[in-house]
């Protein structure tokens, strides 16, 4: 294990402990030390990845070093470091595109009051990750994992002061408090499966539980429960159905942290877990089954929800939510490699496709609405062209790097004879090309629309410094934003070729470790996957680019179906009802219980002693010394009389 | 008459009057003439002190309770309130019940009393020796230290009863 | 009948009782006392009734009398406790005007 391993989570907490207590009144260096703490990390993630370059059997680890923490009775909790290759993948993936967004957060933030407290939560929340990722046992991952999801209420909630943008759209604070309690929900089910765990195992290592689950020693039954409990968190992180609710709402909190955490890291938390207890997952096929089947359904029932959406960020969004689930499904079918390979390729593309769209917003002085877009490609083309190979990559057209890591997780399923997901998979890959294009020929092509109901350039989410320019005047970003999307550009066109047949699977085989045929093409169902996605380009072009079909009539004649995914399926307002009709009132039914009858039973007491007892007792004390003295030797007449009918001794 | 005899006749009379002395401090209403049966009572119990030979203990009876004492509780009476009033010696509301509890200790007492077998000597007649001598030398040898602590609760209850009622 | 100490200790438990009822049922503070004196005497009755029907064997005198020595005690507390307890109500009457108990009651809540 390198002995400087610590160091990548350390870094970014001592980047921000420097801002907080140096440089809180000074933005452009609280910013310059966020980079360069992230940088550094970065260069040692990528050092430590290369060293396990060409490693086999052991050599590839895991490297687990740890330290005794706490001990109770015949337990002991420590606490450590843990590396293998998926930890160093995923380390690079996380520095690098952490570092991209604190370069590009420069421009974006810039003017905005609270710029140093912003880099302070993007060091918390790259240093809580990291130590997620390092992990070497249940209980540290999920001390990382509570961190990670503080960092992204701190995140979500940055402009908490500000009421909500619109009636759809709630206000950060709400946005940031219903991620939190939703992504709670799911820690539940994580704990007390870890619980579970423990109980059978007394450990929560991961080596230990691996152990013990390939000795067989956990049945079958309790093993199942205990892994779909833990993937419950899993669920709630990753925004899978039906703990999905809260990451389009998070879109509430700046774009950039959009980018960083609700794309490509934190959502990808709950994807990591699964690959990192991949033994233990796959030691239960009902687990495996459910995992897989949240997975596809999840895929598609996003997809067609980011069909109808207005706002940009909301059809990245929906995006997300999709593609985390493809990484679900590709890991349930049994393929670590193709899970990790979508969730390494889908950082990149997402991060850029939200940065792209972050940069637009900036560019349009606040605008989200699709609808009140157009005709940027003219006025931003570098964002415009960037965007366009995130959509690219994210339509699974080769040979960008969404179509081989999307590629694998549906060969892998065809593969498994799963053919209900299968289909699904097919279907979000048409539904997933035509949606983001929609956006992409709304935003870019044709004239810009503007919203009629601004007579001035009013920010929406966006309202910095540099204000004052007339509406319609869209300008291109400056370089600290546009370096980063062409990074990620690169990234997104050339990543795919690590895991694609020329490579030998480097990529697959890398994480998941030699003995399956990795990066082998199955032609017909390439030519298949491809085929759908250019189909949903081109239908897409027809309604938004070239306007042979119209959208309207469509929607009109489909009302039904319209209002059902506008609405989110209603599921917000499920949930809604359930916690304020159930939820509080279960809870003031408890509270009247406690007031009335907990309460009433102690205050039942004190009144009994207090008026009735205290009354006798009271009322007892005359002050007359003849009553004293008669209660006195009545007294001495009783025990008189107990002697006297006491047995003699024998 | 045989000793025995006389014995009794002087026990049960001597008994016989001191409880209708003890009822008459009792039942009495004027409290100067409760203070006259207590007096009485006094002397009977001096009565049968002799009668059980003890007495260095009856001369004392006589000086202590009838000669200081009661002259004490006569003082005291004639200097707090109307003595020969002759309501001055009532009966409180409690009396019903203090006659039950009187009653109840009696009762008890006496049951304790006639079912206790205490042991007795064989010969009781040498109890009517030289008392006052086999006192002094008790008083002087065993219980020395008590004697001389009883010297000063005198002392101290003499200056504790002046400076009580002392006119301040 | 021979006059056994059942007798006298019978006497004294009479006594006592008389005293007692007294010390209860009395509202003149003297007349309390004055039956306190009685309860005592009659403890010095069985007192020295004991210590005539319990003599040691061989006539030991000095051995035995330790009834006697107790009753000397008792009449000197007694004394002692009688006047502090006259002067007592004494300095009550100065300031209250009252030998009443029931009026003393101070302690009352």
């Amino acid at each position: 294990m390198p002995s400087y391993l610590w160091l990548i989570p350390a870094l970014p907490v001592a980047g921000l402990l420097l801002i907080l207590v140096f440089t809180f009144r000074r933005p452009r260096i609280s910013g310059y030390i966020g980079i360069a703490a992230v940088g550094a990390a970065l260069v040692l993630s990528i050092v430590a990845l290369v060293g396990l370059f060409g490693a086999q059997g052991a050599g590839r680890g895991p490297f687990i070093t740890t330290f005794p923490w706490y001990q109770a009775g015949t337990a002991t909790f420590s606490l450590g470091l843990l590396f293998d290759p998926l930890a160093a993948a995923m380390l690079v993936v996380v520095t690098l595109v952490s570092l991209l967004v604190h370069i590009y957060s420069q421009g974006y933030m810039d003017g905005d009051p609270g710029y140093s407290r912003f880099y302070i939560y993007l060091g918390l929340f790259t240093a809580s990750m990291l130590g997620l990722v390092v992990a070497p046992n249940f209980l540290q991952m999920y001390v990382f994992w509570e961190l990670v999801g503080l960092s992204s209420f701190l995140l979500i909630g940055f402009w908490w002061y500000r009421p909500a943008a619109s009636a759809e759209r709630p206000a950060p604070s709400a946005a940031a408090l219903k991620a939190f309690v939703t992504t709670r929900l799911g820690d539940l089910g994580f704990l007390i499966g870890l619980l579970i765990l423990f109980s059978q195992t007394h450990s929560f290592d991961f080596d230990k539980i691996e152990a013990a689950v390939k000795a067989g020693s956990i049945p079958p039954a309790i093993l199942a429960v205990a892994m779909i409990l833990v993937f419950m968190g899993a669920v709630g992180k990753s925004a899978q159905f039906p703990l999905h609710t809260w990451l389009p709402d998070a879109m509430e909190g700046p774009t950039p942290v959009s980018a960083l955490i609700h794309a490509a890291t934190m959502v990808a938390a709950g994807v990591y877990l699964v690959a990192r207890a991949f033994p233990l997952f796959s030691s239960s096929p009902t687990a495996m089954l459910v995992i897989a089947w949240v997975g596809g359904f999840t895929a598609l029932f996003a997809a067609t929800q980011g069909l109808v959406m207005t706002d940009i960020k909301r059809v990245l969004a929906y995006s997300t939510i999709s593609q985390l689930g493809y990484m679900m499904l590709g890991l349930g079918v049994g393929s670590l490699a193709a899970g990790t390979f979508h969730l390494v390729s889908h950082a990149f593309f997402k991060a850029l496709l939200f940065l792209g769209a972050g940069a637009v917003i900036h560019g349009t002085s606040g605008e989200q609405n699709m609808f009140y877009m157009g005709g940027l490609l003219k006025k931003m083309p570098v964002t415009a062209i960037t965007f366009l190979f995130g959509a690219l990559a994210l339509a699974a057209v080769p040979p960008f790097s969404g179509f081989w890591s999307k590629d694998e997780v549906l060969s892998a399923t065809y593969n498994s004879g799963n053919w209900p997901l299968f289909i699904f998979g097919i279907v979000t890959a048409g539904l997933t090309s035509f949606y983001i294009f929609r956006a992409w020929f709304l935003t870019f092509l044709g004239e810009r629309r503007l919203n009629p109901e601004l007579a001035h350039a009013v920010g929406g989410n966006d309202d910095h410094g540099h204000g004052g320019h007339a509406p319609g005047d869209a300008h291109e970003s400056p370089a600290v934003m546009t370096i980063p999307l062409v990074i990620l550009a690169a990234f997104a066109l050339l990543f795919g070729l690590v895991g694609s047949p020329w490579a030998h699977g480097a990529f697959q085989s890398f994480i998941a470790g030699p003995g399956e045929t990795y990066g082998e093409i199955n032609l017909p169902l390439a030519t298949v996957s491809t085929a759908i996605g250019l189909l949903g380009i081109l239908i897409a072009w027809g309604f938004y680019g070239a306007h042979w079909f119209s959208a309207e009539a469509l929607t009109q004649r489909l009302r039904p179906i319209h209002t059902l995914l506008i609405n989110k399926y209603y599921l917000d307002d499920l949930y809604g009802w359930l916690v304020a009709v159930v939820l509080l009132g279960l809870s003031r039914l408890f509270a009247w219980l406690d007031r009335h009858l907990v309460d009433g039973i102690v205050n039942g007491v004190a009144w009994l002693f207090y008026q009735v007892f205290g009354w006798a007792f009271t009322r007892a004390q005359t002050g007359r010394l003849p009553n004293y003295a008669l209660v006195f030797f009545f007294g001495v007449v009783v025990i008189a009389g107990v002697v006297v009918g006491l047995p003699a001794h024998p | 008459m045989t000793t025995d005899s006389y014995t009794a006749l002087a026990f049960y009379v001597i008994a016989g009057l001191m409880v209708v002395g003890a009822l008459g401090i009792v039942l009495l209403p004027r409290v100067v003439h409760a203070a006259l049966a207590m007096v009485f009572v006094f002397f009977l119990i001096s009565g049968i002190y002799v009668l059980l030979g003890a007495d260095f203990i009856a001369a004392t009876q006589i000086i202590i309770y009838v000669g200081a004492i009661t002259v004490l509780f006569l003082f005291a009476i004639m200097l707090t309130n109307r003595s020969y009033a002759p309501d001055s010696n009532p009966a409180n509301s409690q009396w019903m019940a203090a006659t039950g509890v009187a009653v109840l200790t009696f009762g008890s007492l006496a049951a304790l009393v006639s079912q206790a077998n205490i042991p007795q000597s064989s010969d009781v007649s040498a109890g009517l020796g030289d008392v006052t001598l086999a006192l002094g030398q008790l008083l002087m040898g065993p219980y020395i230290i008590p004697f001389e602590i009883a010297g000063v609760l005198l002392l101290a209850a003499m200056i504790g009863a002046i400076v009580i009622a002392k006119e301040s | 009948m021979p006059i056994t100490l059942t007798h006298y200790l019978v006497l004294s438990a009479l006594i006592f009782s008389i005293g007692l009822f007294g010390v209860l049922a009395k509202r003149n503070v003297v007349a309390i006392l004055m039956c306190v004196e009685v309860m005592m005497n009659a403890v010095n009755i069985a007192l020295v009734a004991i210590s005539h029907y319990r003599l040691v064997p061989a006539g030991n005198l000095v051995s035995g009398l330790n009834g006697q020595v107790l009753t000397l005690f008792v009449i000197t507390v007694s004394a002692a406790e009688a006047s502090v307890a006259l002067a007592i109500i004494l300095a009550i009457y100065r300031g209250r005007r009252t030998v009443n108990v029931d009026e003393v009651n101070l302690m009352k809540w």
